[in-house]
């Protein structure tokens, strides 16, 4: 075993190899702008400089005479297309801001014209050539801009139903004996994927096809043949690899159905690709967001009041919030909590879901002020969320179905060697290098969402398996094919998966990281089925009693328990008595608690996600503990962050080589969320300044020199058949605060607003 | 990008010719017609950005074999212009000899970025001012001269505080320029009638009243070299960025010292990351001039270096910060075992 396989522990699978990884390191897998289409035409988009305001008119003479141009599609004659809702109000878009409607401008880099050509260069020129007379009105950026209006997120926002609270917070926090009352900012981020935004449209008659970067292909379907006023039979969307997402490729932007629409009206395939600083406006960010924390304790450091106040912006029309109170005010034990979220909105375009979207910004807060909790209480962080540690949470009293945080925080500690840290601040030096280890908890909730599969087995071993996943860079082939080829007992090469098209069985959006939990229930569930016909024909003298029994619900044929059972198959024989060659079965999947109309919603590309807070009688998340070693040169400020540790339990791990590098890429971006990611935003025009690779700073390899990762085993019955609550999104949380505490620690210098830069160094 | 014609000079002569008969008018050099390629790292990355719209492309690689020779001797150093930023950082008798030149190189952008990129068209890199660079911002006086400048008032946590004039703020982004800068460098210029000799400090202009207006250097003129007498051993370049690799300085400090018996007999100071142009801090290096070294010489030469500093909303801490590097690369260089 190496580094990057690590061997597995109790209840995890093996580290095979990725299922795509020679494809992906040969160039052989097909993204979405590589694949070839019959005679396409290239689009290139123009987006506003202005944020706010109307459009005058254009000025089209010379573009047009760009030779290979076909036609420039602006709000005068672009196809029109029927209004798509919010994903989150029952719709399918990730704004209800379209563009090419009217003359109205919402946003920076809204959308304004599609140029079209017989070349890409041919409609890029055109398109720098084109001229727009503005009308611009003076835009709110972001927070405390004149014009910026802010209202409570109930009420306003389907998905944020309630303001957790519980007990009486202003007098528990009146009476505590140790008090803190800190504000906290995060930057507005986004999610730069490598590969960009991408869309390619074909028309085959009625039929559309749609070749795009998707993490939910079924959704996407559904919601461009809605603004396209045509059946949903009619559109496919194919999309075998994405080259990363985090969110950004989760909910449908307005793009593609102007594609569509164009290819459609030009009746030829049309292919766009737009630019890197196009991706900052077209689709979706993470939002700048404010909190105030109050903890109120006892001097042995028991939380007896908590609030969390919650401020996030979001667009004039969409009321997008994250609303991350609901994990925060559940974390530890505290008796009297009070929260609060307020979306505020300015002249942007709409942001969306990013990495861990509600716990990353509002664990931030959390975990920062926990670590100057303790600070005050002259008590070891690691000790105060021991002390505050809970089997239950504290809002609703509900059971965590499993919940390691303490051990990770044990086994976090240990490797990190948190026992050397000198507890005082700037006490610790190596060199130039003022040294600093801060650490903090990691939280994200077990989601899962219905799913359908279909699998194929034939007598040889060779298996099929169909599922609309997404393979985004998770290891979703490679996790799917083993959960098949363990619940079929064959070895895994004989294994094929298709994914990533929306004429398989649809599976929810690879997001909230649901994708392995969903996808491997539904997969096994189905394994199952097709164990359980093969048992019944090896078990042939199974009594119709218990077939009777069966059929309604109230007992369990031979065949069936062997199905669900570990019990091995022989295959041969099975097919022999069977007398078959092949066995196939199609099912669909959906987790407990999941509403009654949840396969009707999942055929029509609509999620009904379950789990976390909303699980009945249980709450389920996975946990884990990060530590970060700083250092803050003395001379320069320069920060770096050399050494980071996290130990995480997240129920199953499918595979320990994918799931530790989910791990670790979260660890590194969660450093990077602490250091340097942040879109700058220029507050007279509402405009992105830094919208490149260039000026958007993420780590490069000199700055991520040790990152250790830690499984821990860990088993939970309750949540899915897999066991699997999904790390994707667990180590990018809580990283921001370590590096944070880290530096407060490495300097007396506490840093709430993000991101922490050498000019926020005072020493 | 907008469409051109391309050609390639296969010397210098042809080079000279095709870039002169795009020559006509009195645009700046960075707005003529024709535009010389190297590495292109610089010129395709703007082009792109529909920035510079040059109507010819005149490829002057094959120029490297005349024009990229390094000779390291006794008296001095004579780098070729269309020498790889990666060979000059890796020849052994810079690294030697002129440390600071090396490591100015060596800090600066990717492996991959250094590997193409050559020294003439290093030194001509233009800013990353990002309202420069997003043509979809009138305001910029170095693009539209007269406009305005969209940075003043806006995000300029990356922009100059020395240098600067009330039309432009926007930092000149390299590094090895500070470096020919330190050392009296000086640039050859081959134009059409025949190769001038100038020294490097005045090849860029400060901004002005003209910051459209980058170099001294004539339309249909090439950087063939660059030249420094004498050996630094005694030198070093610091940079100090977000990042540790593959990033702009926000500040950082070419230092290269003569210590005789403890005693400075000569010092050079130039500053990166914090000015328009190049930046040599000749009142900094006065104070050096004939003192012994300790720490609060270095804080006051430090001081003198950023006595004119005038910082911005976003990016006043360079003051600061830049007082901090110069002072730790004078310890640096005192202390360096040579």
């Amino acid at each position: 075993m190496t580094t990057a396989a690590p061997e597995p522990k109790g209840n995890m699978g093996q580290p095979v190899p990725r299922y795509d990884a020679v494809a992906k390191v040969t160039g052989r897998a097909t993204y979405a702008s590589d694949t070839p289409l019959a005679n396409p035409a290239y689009a290139f988009l123009v987006t506003s400089a202005i944020a706010k305001g109307r459009i005058d008119g254009f000025d089209l003479a010379d573009a047009r005479r760009v030779r290979g141009v076909i036609e420039i599609f602006t709000h005068e004659n672009a196809p029109k297309l029927k209004e798509s809702k919010l994903f989150s109000n029952g719709g399918y878009a990730s704004t209800t801001i379209q563009p090419l409607k009217s003359a109205d401008i919402a946003h920076d880099g809204q959308i304004i014209a599609v140029v079209v050509a017989d070349s890409y260069e041919a409609a890029r020129e055109a398109a720098y050539r084109v001229k727009v007379n503005y009308a611009a009105a003076m835009p709110a950026a972001t927070f405390d801009s004149p014009g910026a209006t802010a209202a409570a997120a109930k009420g306003q926002n389907g998905q944020f139903k309630e303001d957790p609270r519980v007990g009486d917070f202003a007098r528990a926090f009146d009476e505590a004996e140790v008090k803190l009352t800190a504000a906290y900012e995060t930057p507005t981020q986004h999610h730069n994927p490598m590969e960009l935004f991408a869309t390619s449209c074909a028309w085959t008659g009625d039929d559309l096809v749609i070749y795009e970067p998707s993490q939910y292909v079924h959704g996407l379907k559904n919601g461009v043949a809605g603004q396209l006023g045509i059946d949903a039979d009619k559109v496919r969307v194919v999309n075998p690899y994405v080259g990363g997402a985090f969110g950004s490729k989760g909910s449908m932007t307005p793009r593609t159905a102007i594609i569509a629409g164009i290819a459609r009206r030009l009746n030829r395939p049309v292919k766009l690709v737009p630019t890197r600083d196009q991706g900052f406006t077209i689709a979706t960010y993470r939002a700048e967001t404010r909190h105030e924390i109050q903890l109120g304790a006892s001097r042995d450091g028991r939380l007896l009041a908590l609030r969390h106040e919650g401020m996030e912006v979001s667009s004039r029309p969409d009321p997008y919030c994250v609303g991350g109170t609901k994990t925060t005010t559940r974390l530890y034990a505290c008796a009297n909590v009070d929260s609060l979220v307020s979306i505020v909105r300015a002249d942007r375009n709409t942001p969306g879901f990013m990495r861990s979207p509600p716990e990353v910004p509002y664990l931030f807060a959390l975990e920062s002020a926990m670590d100057e909790l303790a600070v005050k209480l002259a008590m070891d962080p690691i000790e105060l969320r021991r002390i505050n540690d809970t089997a239950n949470e504290p809002i609703d009293g509900k059971p965590y179905t499993s919940r390691s945080l303490m051990a990770c925080f044990d086994a976090g500690a240990r490797a990190f060697g948190w026992s050397q840290r000198s507890p005082a601040p700037g006490s610790m030096s190596d060199g130039d290098w003022l040294v600093g280890y801060g650490c903090a908890a990691t939280c994200y909730p077990t989601q899962m969402a219905p799913a359908a599969a279909r699998v194929r087995l034939q007598r040889d071993g060779r298996t099929r398996v169909e599922i609309a996943g997404h393979e985004i860079g998770n290891g979703a082939y490679t996790v799917i094919a083993q959960a098949a080829a363990e619940r079929l007992g064959v070895p895994l090469e004989k294994v094929t998966v298709h994914i990533g098209d929306s004429d398989l069985p649809p599976a929810p959006v690879a997001g909230g990281s649901n994708s392995t939990a969903s996808t491997c229930s539904a997969v096994m569930m189905v394994c199952d089925k097709v164990r359980q016909r093969l048992f019944r024909a090896l078990l042939p003298n199974e009594g119709l009693a218990d077939r009777a029994k069966e059929t309604v619900g109230i007992g369990q044929t031979p065949a069936t328990q062997a199905a669900r059972s570990g019990q091995p198959l022989d295959r041969d024989k099975a097919f022999e008595a069977l007398g078959a060659d092949v066995v196939e079965d199609y099912g669909e999947w959906k987790p407990d608690g999941a509403p009654l109309d949840s396969f009707h919603a999942m055929h029509q590309g609509q999620m009904r996600m379950v789990g976390g807070d909303k699980m009945k009688g249980a709450i389920a998340y996975a946990f884990g503990a990060e530590f970060v070693e700083v250092r803050v040169n003395r001379f320069t400020h320069e920060i770096r962050a050399p050494r980071l540790v996290g130990a995480f339990a997240a129920g199953r791990i499918m595979n320990p080589r994918t799931a530790r590098s989910q791990l670790m890429g979260g660890l590194i971006w969660g450093m990077s969320s602490a250091l340097l990611e942040s879109t700058e935003i220029d507050a007279r025009t509402a405009r992105y300044v830094n919208d490149n690779f260039a000026d958007y700073l993420v780590p490069v390899n000199a700055d991520v020199t040790d990152v250790k990762v830690i499984m821990l085993p860990e088993q939970d019955h309750r949540i899915n058949p897999a066991g699997v609550k999904g790390l994707g999104e667990l180590a990018n949380v809580g990283t921001n605060a370590a590096v944070c505490n880290a530096l407060y620690h490495a300097t007396g210098q506490r840093i709430r607003k993000l991101p922490a830069r050498l000019e926020n160094i005072e020493i | 990008m907008r469409s051109f014609s391309y050609q390639k000079a296969t010397d210098p002569g042809a080079a000279l010719r095709a870039l002169n008969a795009a020559a006509t008018d009195s645009r700046p050099l960075t707005e003529a017609a024709a535009q010389p390629l190297a590495g292109g790292t610089t010129l395709l990355d703007l082009m792109k950005l529909d920035v510079m719209r040059p109507a010819s492309i005149v490829n002057i690689t094959p120029l490297a074999r005349t024009w990229s020779a390094v000779d390291a001797g006794v008296d001095g150093l004579r780098l070729g212009a269309l020498a790889k930023m990666s060979d000059v950082a890796a020849h052994p008798e810079v690294q030697r000899s002129y440390p600071v030149v090396a490591d100015s190189l060596k800090l600066a952008a990717s492996p991959q970025l250094r590997n193409m990129a050559t020294l003439g068209g290093n030194v001509l890199q233009r800013t990353r001012c990002s309202y420069f660079r997003d043509v979809s911002y009138a305001n910029c006086n170095k693009r539209n001269p007269g406009s305005g400048c969209a940075a003043m008032d806006g995000v300029n946590r990356m922009h100059a505080v020395l240098g600067t004039s009330n039309q432009c703020i926007a930092t000149y982004p390299g590094d090895f320029a500070q470096a020919l800068i330190a050392l009296d460098a000086m640039v050859e210029i081959t134009g059409a009638s025949g190769t001038r000799s100038m020294p490097f400090a005045q090849l860029h202009k400060a901004p002005g009243n003209s910051p459209q207006i980058e170099t001294s250097l004539q339309p249909g003129e090439l950087i063939s070299a660059f030249t420094v007498s004498g050996r630094w051993p005694r030198s070093l370049y610091l940079k100090v960025r977000d990042r540790q690799s593959y990033e702009f300085a926000l500040s950082s400090a070419a230092v290269a010292l003569d210590v005789q018996d403890g005693v400075i007999s000569d010092a050079r100071v130039a500053l990166g990351g914090v000015a328009t142009v190049p930046w040599r801090a000749r009142e900094a290096e006065a104070l050096l001039k004939g003192r012994r070294f300790d720490d609060g010489l270095a804080q006051r030469v430090a001081e003198a270096a950023f006595a004119d500093a005038t910082g911005r909303r976003h990016n006043g801490f360079k003051i600061a910060l830049g007082r901090r590097v110069v002072a730790r690369a004078l310890q640096q260089a005192v202390t360096m075992e040579i």
